[in-house]
């Protein structure tokens, strides 16, 4: 197996998927916390479907690079949907079905309209669900991601603090002038960019649950704020070599792999919680 | 001196005023208890003195050196923190954000402040339990810690002793009268329990369809004060 592995790592892909995959991971795991403590959860499964729709105006328009498209379009879709949710003329949880289900079916008919490739269920097959092989990733879009990565993680570290603050109490952080609107935008738009980001490993469709697993994992067992981020970092870390490796040795789908062995480490972490807490 | 002054003012949102010429003021060491109907406009005119909301006419102005920012500020409990994993050290630090505008990080001297004012509460045996898994009254003193930690002057308290029951919140009170005795801080507190407004207040804010202000012994006597203690009190027997 061992011998496998080491000649399947001999393939640039390989490492490339590697690599993508375990910033993805951090990167979902440290804003996963925020977003599920926020009841946000639906905005990040929202924008995963807007990327979607992004991926099918860039493979229509015929552009090569599709982050040049998605990237944008994801963040402005994440700054309307979360001024939606604050000032109500139509309600955040029923902006955000409108928006997703529009774009997954605005995007699904061009992809039908401007057929380019021939193939159609497979592309979309491949946008929703992520490639079945790996050897999707270019050279620069693992630069682009590297990049992305590391401004989400610095930008989580210095305002951490900042971060907790709005996430617990919005109220309170506002009375004594915290920019709750900004800190609230800066969350939205960090998760735009990692769902980007996460779209070529997983696909759309399986985003969220890269986002959500681990945080509410950690929260079975963890109690304090800095325990939990820490715990689901850690934790969909390791979720993400296993299901990387899984999927390299099997052959299996890589997205779904890995949100697989992230609902084993989700039941394995209710179950840890439940037997510390009698004890 | 006056900490706080309201001069003619107005309230509402969304372009409609529902409270109109509103007087009162805020001493030090004072006590000022807000009693009033549902929808008469108390938490309006509590996001009013935060800076949350722009008056609609008229103006608050503060004395002393205090500013909306250091009001110690409860509010009231949301959905949201019922299940949240904190620790109580993260929540009262969290009561330093405003103290550094520039500051991302929070200095030895905020972590200090925070340790002083948790053993105000006498809760820092329960430094690293998980908030989720505290008393009701637990939950309000580490709050309580978490909003001196942003103040020295003042607390603006709304309905601090909503679901706790009768023997905590008469804790509770104590409390927070003790504060207000023996530090000289001063208390504006929302509140639907009319006998203990009455019981601990120096003045009485009461605004609905009409309003008052004034001391404690003044409302108990007044007609207005009468029947809605009256009334409120008989709603609970």
């Amino acid at each position: 197996m061992i011998e496998k592995l080491v000649y399947y790592f001999s393939f640039p892909y390989v490492r490339y998927a590697f690599i993508v995959g375990l910033l993805v991971a951090v990167c979902s795991a440290l804003l996963g916390v925020t977003l599920v403590l926020k009841r946000y959860s639906f905005i990040g499964d929202g924008l995963s479907h807007v990327a979607f729709g992004g991926i099918a105006i860039a493979a229509v328009t015929g552009i090569t690079n599709d982050m040049i498209v998605v990237l944008p379009v994801t963040i402005i879709s994440a700054v309307l949907l979360l001024s939606a949710g604050t000032n109500a003329k139509i309600k955040g949880d029923a902006a955000v079905a409108m928006i997703s289900v529009g774009a997954l079916a605005i995007g699904y008919l061009l992809m039908n309209i401007f057929n380019v490739s021939g193939n159609i269920s497979g592309d979309v097959c491949t946008t929703l669900f992520g490639s079945t092989s790996i050897l999707t990733l270019q050279e620069s879009e693992v630069w682009l991601c590297i990049i992305l990565s590391v401004v989400i993680v610095l930008a989580f570290l210095i305002f951490y603090n900042r971060i907790f603050a709005v996430t617990f109490d919005e109220n309170f952080a506002r009375a004594v002038g915290t920019r709750v609107n900004f800190y609230n935008l800066m969350i939205a738009v960090l998760i735009a960019v990692i769902i980007v980001l996460a779209m070529n490993l997983v696909g759309s469709l399986l985003i969220s649950a890269l986002v959500i697993f681990p945080a509410l994992s950690a929260m079975r067992i963890y109690k304090s704020f800095r325990s939990v981020t820490i715990c689901s970092v850690v934790l969909s870390v390791i979720c993400a070599t296993l299901g990387l490796l899984i999927a390299i040795l099997e052959g299996t789908p890589v997205g779904s792999t890995i949100v697989a062995v992230d609902i084993v480490a989700f039941f394995a972490c209710c179950l840890i919680g439940r037997l510390t807490r009698q004890a | 001196m006056a900490q706080l002054i309201c001069k003619d003012l107005a309230l509402g949102y969304d372009g409609e005023v529902i409270q109109d010429k509103l007087n009162f003021k805020v001493e030090q060491g004072d006590y000022l208890c807000i009693v009033g109907e549902n929808g008469s406009g108390k938490s309006t005119l509590m996001k009013t003195i935060l800076g949350l909301t722009k008056p609609m006419g008229g103006e608050v102005s503060f004395g002393d050196e205090l500013t909306p920012k250091t009001i110690g500020y409860l509010p009231q409990q949301t959905l949201v923190q019922r299940d949240f994993p904190a620790s109580v050290w993260e929540i009262v630090l969290s009561g330093c954000q405003g103290r550094g505008d520039k500051r991302f990080f929070y200095t030895g001297e905020d972590k200090a402040l925070a340790r002083t004012n948790m053993e105000r509460m006498d809760i820092w045996g329960l430094k690293n339990r998980c908030y989720r898994e505290l008393s009701g009254g637990q939950q309000q003193r580490v709050l309580l810690a978490r909003a001196l930690c942003a103040t020295k002057k003042m607390l603006l308290l709304d309905e601090p002793v909503t679901g706790l029951d009768p023997k905590v919140a008469s804790e509770l009170y104590q409390v927070v009268s003790d504060l207000n005795r023996k530090d000289h801080i001063s208390v504006i507190m929302i509140s639907h329990d009319i006998q203990a407004a009455v019981q601990y207040a120096k003045h009485i804010l009461h605004i609905g369809n009409r309003n008052f202000y004034g001391t404690r012994d003044e409302y108990v006597s007044s007609t207005l004060g009468k029947q809605f203690i009256r009334f409120e009190v008989g709603e609970e027997a």
